[in-house]
């Protein structure tokens, strides 16, 4: 127990101050984003991120965000497990023939508003695996994208920025 | 040095006779596939005899597409049977379980998407269809479906436990959710973009994918890469294992519910990262491996960094594994929790720290080493309970051998170029590469036409022998206890999927 203790004590806060950085690769695009809608997230934002097919790498990099460097719980953003508590969609992509169906079920039972955000190049055009028999392509193919978040796969604070854009005035 | 590895052709009925043989001199089958040859489907199985792969391949005529399954004899042999079956319309006569997989049951029945004669970019109409899964009857039992959207921040796939109680008997996996079509892509994107694609085959073990079509890509077209760039390649795979391994523990110890753990392991590995991005531009170190060597060179100064980093990351790593090991909360979660026994782990042909973890040694970079991995020695470790507890005790053996491993490639890194172009590759031969990735061992088979376009890509991530077992650890365990097992494997859905 005193090495857990004195451990915490010696490490003290490590959490850095990304806003701002990194935000060349975001593009935001719905219309939807009034400023009623950025009023009623400000300061309790409920994520639930869906994985449509992509290969890991992106979902590695939406970890982070819960790592204490970026600590995305600080802005009042949590990731929660079920999309009915839901106000923003993290998306990676490209959407798989056969998360498609899934992937609309998710959206549909997300309550309105809600804010969809496409992670990645994939979830942006399809990235390197394209449009094919089994890949259907970018995430606006099947539902409507309000935010893109570019990168193979994007970073942590191009990530955190992303989202806290699409909810701040 | 080049890896070896023999291959053999056999008559469609010696076929299984062959296997028969490979099996009494306790070989293991590691991958099965089919490739298409003008008139021909071939179908390959590949055997691990000691520290050798054996191919063995045979033919049948495309008017009568089917060939002797080797389940009853190789259990691995079940899922890479079905895939065979779903995607080329082969038919592996004997196979206990032709349900397609991979493949859903609302794609069209007479479409193969892996045979030549289908345009991989055409989408097919959805027809109407129900996959019949496994039931099970009786008092008290109930049925959980899990997935393919999960609760946390993970990958799509679906579970369905049978349960009594709160115990598991029966879990019933179900992978497809991500398939991109990745096999049929390598065919039209050309050898020289495919390096590209194999580090999106699965994110996370990105460097040791590349790494592994790339070799399979250089003995296909007798390109030799410089020392030095062998060299970088496994110092890359060893940082590669090392981060992957901290974001494991630390996830496994926040399935726990012990989180202090999870962001101390956190914190070691964004330092990592951000390293990684400092000295080769990017965090997982994508694309940094190219045919032919490498995009990057390392700088002295990066030379310097990265064991200044290593003196830190011992001391703080150490630190993190006395509390690990000196906590009883988490011990009372993680021992004798999702057993897999040396007997299982045999039979199932597991790979990686999973059949470490259950007492079998093997390891690719010690049994078949590809340069400099010839010059290490690597210690292997292995430990028999085949817990999650073992499974956490291999990792953290591995984090400090790979720092070892490191040291030695830095201390001996020899001087020159880092790449050399990549020639052609020849027509009508075949290139194969075994990389042990920080989950286990991954495969890579290549096969040119006679114009030497390449015609056909086999990968076989760790993850696709992998997933099985997790169905035998977690039975009879509690279903709360499922996470701490899943992550305990951590197999990949991508990789897996394809």
């Amino acid at each position: 127990m005193i090495n857990t203790l004195w451990k915490i004590f010696r490490t003290g806060i490590v959490t850095e101050n990304v806003l701002g950085q990194d935000t060349e690769n975001i593009e935001v695009i719905g219309q939807k984003l009034s400023k009623l809608i950025k009023k009623r997230f400000k300061g309790s934002l409920k994520i639930r991120h869906i994985d449509a097919g992509s290969c890991n790498g992106c979902e590695l990099e939406i970890h982070a965000l819960n790592n204490p460097i970026y600590d995305i719980e600080r802005y009042g953003v949590h990731f929660t497990a079920s999309p009915r508590f839901a106000d923003l969609l993290l998306v990676t992509g490209p959407v798989s023939r056969n998360m498609e169906i899934a992937l609309k079920r998710t959206y549909d039972a997300t309550p309105t508003p809600k804010v969809v955000v496409a992670v990645g190049d994939c979830g942006w055009n399809g990235g390197i695996f394209g449009e094919s028999y089994a890949s259907l392509g970018g995430i606006d193919k099947v539902i409507p994208v309000d935010v893109i978040i570019k990168g193979c796969p994007p970073t942590p604070s191009a990530l955190l920025n992303g989202i806290i854009l699409a909810i701040s005035n | 040095m080049k890896q070896q590895f023999t291959h053999n052709e056999v008559p469609l009925d010696k076929y299984f006779e062959t296997a028969e043989q490979m099996k009494k001199k306790l070989a293991v089958l590691t991958a099965e596939w089919a490739a298409e040859i003008e008139d021909y489907f071939e179908i390959y199985a590949c055997y691990r005899l000691n520290s050798q792969y054996i191919i063995v391949k045979t033919k049948c005529a495309k008017t009568q597409p089917d060939f002797p399954s080797l389940t009853s004899l190789f259990i691995v042999a079940n899922r890479s049977e079905r895939l065979i079956h779903s995607l080329f319309g082969i038919i592996p006569i004997g196979h206990p379980d032709l349900r397609p997989w991979i493949k859903f049951e609302d794609w069209p029945t007479d479409i193969f998407p892996l045979r030549k004669n289908v345009d991989g970019t055409q989408s097919f109409d959805r027809v109407h269809g129900e996959y019949g899964w496994v039931r099970s009857v009786g008092e008290g039992i109930c049925e959980i479906p899990v997935g393919p959207v999960h609760a946390g921040i993970i990958e799509p796939g679906h579970f369905r436990f049978h349960a009594v109680g709160e115990t598991i008997v029966n879990l019933e996996e179900r992978f497809g959710y991500t398939h991109k079509g990745i096999e049929k892509r390598f065919e039209s994107l050309g050898w020289q973009d495919g390096a590209k694609l194999a580090g999106r085959v699965s994110g996370d073990s990105t460097v040791a994918h590349t790494i592994g079509y790339c070799q399979a890509l250089e003995s296909l077209s007798d390109t030799i890469i410089p020392k030095r760039a062998a060299w970088l390649r496994a110092l890359l795979l060893e940082r590669e294992r090392i981060a992957n391994h901290l974001g494991d523990i630390g996830a496994i110890c926040n399935d726990a519910s012990f989180v202090i753990l999870f962001f101390q392991f956190m914190r070691l590995k964004e330092k990592l990262m951000k390293t990684n991005q400092q000295l080769w531009g990017h965090r997982f170190m994508m694309d940094i491996v190219v045919p032919g060597g490498l995009s990057i060179d390392l700088s002295d100064v990066g030379i310097n960094i990265i064991l200044k980093e290593l003196i830190w990351l011992e001391k703080e790593f150490d630190e993190l594994v006395k509390i690990y090991d000196g906590n009883p909360s988490l011990e009372e979660r993680v021992l004798t929790t999702g057993i897999l026994t040396k007997e299982q782990a045999l039979e199932l042909g597991v790979v990686g720290y999973v059949a470490r973890a259950s007492g079998l040694k093997m390891d690719c970079r010690a049994d078949y080493p590809f340069s400099p991995y010839d010059q290490i020695s690597v210690r292997v470790s292995t430990y028999t309970d085949g817990d999650v507890n073992a499974r956490i005790w291999v990792r953290i053996d591995e984090v400090r051998e790979s720092i070892r491993i490191i040291r030695f490639l830095l201390n001996e890194l020899p001087i020159g170029q880092v790449t050399v172009v990549c020639n052609r590759p020849e027509p009508n031969k075949v290139g194969f590469s075994a990389v042990e990735s920080w989950r286990g061992e991954t495969l890579y088979w290549l096969q040119s036409d006679y114009q030497g376009q390449l015609t056909r890509c086999m990968v076989r991530d760790s993850s696709s022998v992998n997933w099985l077992a997790l169905e035998y650890a977690v039975m009879n365990n509690i279903v709360a206890d499922f996470p701490l097992c899943n992550k305990s494997f951590n197999a990949s859905y991508s990789g897996n999927d394809l």
